[in-house]
């Protein structure tokens, strides 16, 4: 039997007493990417944490591949908020990389000259092999952004999860990221993405989630990513979205 | 031969003195995993909290036994970063204010049970006050020889969980997304802090611990950008402290260890501020006045050009 990816079914969560994500279910088709969508207190990091298990959920299940979390570490990926760390730490940037490479390597067993290799294959890939050696702190946000992916990559997992990877990186950086998404898509992996951005919405993604609070669409970006359910994501909260969604699909027809 | 050489020859100076240098290398290491997880305070309320364990296990047993104080410490601190964590989980107060009120009335309560037992009149209790300042001289064979079975116990198991603890300091939540049980991970962090403060006390005492954790790792820090030669450091530069220290208060002058050790690893760390390659104070002056040399040449160069220039059109 094939199973999905990621199935979502019933999830809720909260941070203190208040329910941030409210009884949640769809199941990610593989192969795609997928884009988190919704206002600011959505609920979008939130969602990634609750189905890494980083923040308890209230109710709910979430089985990747057909079995819990729990069994399938191994294969997912997860790049979190830049700014949830510390960059001023005393490490490189080839050493952050192979960082990916620790839940492979389980207790106690140091990394070695395989994955020192496998980091710097995963660096190439985001054209970042020239800073290997660089303290973490002497990168532009970009740079910083870009090791945090080849990280990912080096866990060599199925499943992504990205937590706002576009956030304060350049135009050539959001290019480069969204290259690499492909390549991975065409490699039969899946990735949720949350993003922000809703102008290119359409150009990167094949699927979208709209969140807030509760899930207000899913579904492929063609059906599901209509001004009428963005409407309902915002609330009706920024007219100018409004105008914009329209425009766009009114030029797209 | 000089009066000061004297003290290497005596073997049980030499013991303490070699106590005392790995507690510094040990709490040099633990300081710098603490100092980069932002819990440079925490050492210092672990130290002020075990002063009424000690007590506490020294009034129910009646006799200085460094293991029962270590249970006595240990339990209290374990009471502290539970009431810390819950006033900054459960109230407004942010974690340094809870901080602050734990450490102090820990240590006040350590203090009124300490001046009690001063005064009950049990024979045994001489050198107890010693835990508030430390007096290494003070130290007997048994002691130096859990101060160093510790201290190896301590950086071996540091050595081991390098990986982890890089990781746990680095990002807890991707740790966490791999499989690590970070919880537990972070407890264990926090017992191995515990336990050198608890075997530090006696020789460098409660109210200055925590500088021996803290101010070596933060010299370190200067020095490199890499975690492991940072740690390294921090040890080495924690033993020096350490042996200075003692080598000074156990030479006669009767000082007490603590604050001299604290001195002299501030010392290190005033050394390493000002002249660390990179960092340092001198070496940004340095970096920052090239820069400026460099850019002034390349616009006179520029401006002599265009000097050149126009005279020639001219």
């Amino acid at each position: 039997m094939n199973h999905s990816p990621l199935e979502i079914r019933g999830l809720s969560a909260a941070y203190q007493k208040k329910p941030v994500l409210r009884d949640i279910s769809f199941t990610a088709p593989e192969g795609s990417l997928i884009g988190i969508i919704g206002p600011n207190g959505a609920g979008k990091s939130t969602l990634i944490k609750a189905v890494l298990g980083l923040i308890p959920r209230l109710s709910g299940d979430v089985t990747i591949y057909g079995k819990p979390y729990a069994q399938q570490r191994k294969i997912i990926g997860y790049v979190p908020q830049r700014e949830s760390i510390d960059w001023d730490f005393p490490t490189s940037a080839l050493d952050v990389v192979m960082m990916g490479r620790y839940g492979h390597l389980g207790w106690f067993r140091r990394p070695g000259g395989q994955e020192r290799r496998m980091a710097m294959e995963c660096l190439a890939k985001v054209g970042m092999s020239d800073y290997a050696g660089r303290q973490i702190s002497q990168l532009s946000g970009g740079q910083q952004q870009r090791v945090f992916l080849a990280r990912a990559l080096a866990q060599d997992a199925s499943l992504y999860f990205m937590d706002e990877p576009f956030v304060g990186v350049d135009a050539a950086t959001e290019k480069a990221i969204i290259t690499l998404l492909n390549e991975l898509k065409q490699q039969g992996k899946t990735v949720l993405v949350v993003h922000h951005d809703l102008n290119t919405v359409k150009e990167y993604f094949d699927w979208v989630v709209l969140l807030n609070v509760q899930l207000v669409a899913s579904g492929s970006v063609d059906s599901t990513f209509t001004a009428d359910n963005l409407q309902r994501t915002y609330g009706g909260r920024l007219a100018i979205l409004e105008r914009d969604a329209h425009s766009e699909l009114i030029n797209q027809t | 031969m000089p009066d000061w050489f004297i003290i290497f020859l005596d073997p049980n100076a030499r013991w303490i003195l070699l106590g005392c240098m790995l507690l510094g290398f040990s709490s040099g290491i633990i300081g710098s995993f603490s100092y980069l997880r932002k819990q440079s305070l925490m050492g210092d309320a672990l130290a002020h909290a075990a002063l009424p364990g000690v007590c506490i296990a020294f009034m129910l047993s009646g006799s200085k036994s460094i293991g029962l104080f270590l249970i006595g410490a240990a339990a209290a601190g374990f009471i502290a970063t539970f009431g810390i964590g819950y006033i900054t989980r459960h109230t407004r107060i942010k974690q340094d204010s809870a901080l602050a009120i734990v450490l102090s009335v820990f240590f006040g309560l350590g203090t009124v049970l300490l001046t009690h037992i001063q005064h009950s009149g049990n024979s045994n209790q001489s050198g107890l006050d010693k835990f508030l300042f430390g007096q290494a001289a003070s130290l007997v064979g048994d002691d130096v020889m859990v101060m160093s079975v510790t201290s190896l116990l301590l950086a071996g198991i540091c050595t081991l969980l390098y990986k982890e603890f890089k990781l746990l300091s680095f990002d807890p939540g991707f740790a966490r997304g791999l499989g690590y049980p970070v919880a537990f991970l972070d407890q264990l962090m926090m017992f191995l802090m515990v336990v050198v403060v608890v075997v530090g006390i006696q020789a460098v005492g409660i109210v200055l611990m925590a500088a021996l954790l803290i101010t070596p790792a933060v010299s370190a820090r200067y020095w490199t950008e890499k975690l492991g030669v940072m740690v390294v450091l921090a040890g080495l530069f924690g033993a020096l402290s350490g042996m200075a220290g003692t080598f000074i208060s156990a030479n006669g002058s009767n000082l007490p260890t603590g604050p001299l050790t604290v001195l002299a690893s501030t010392a290190v760390f005033l050394v390493s501020l000002g002249f660390a390659p990179g960092r340092g104070l001198v070496s940004k002056l340095l970096i920052h006045r090239t820069a400026r040399r460099r850019y002034t040449q390349q616009l006179a160069s520029t401006a002599g050009y265009e000097l050149e220039r126009k005279e020639k059109a001219l």
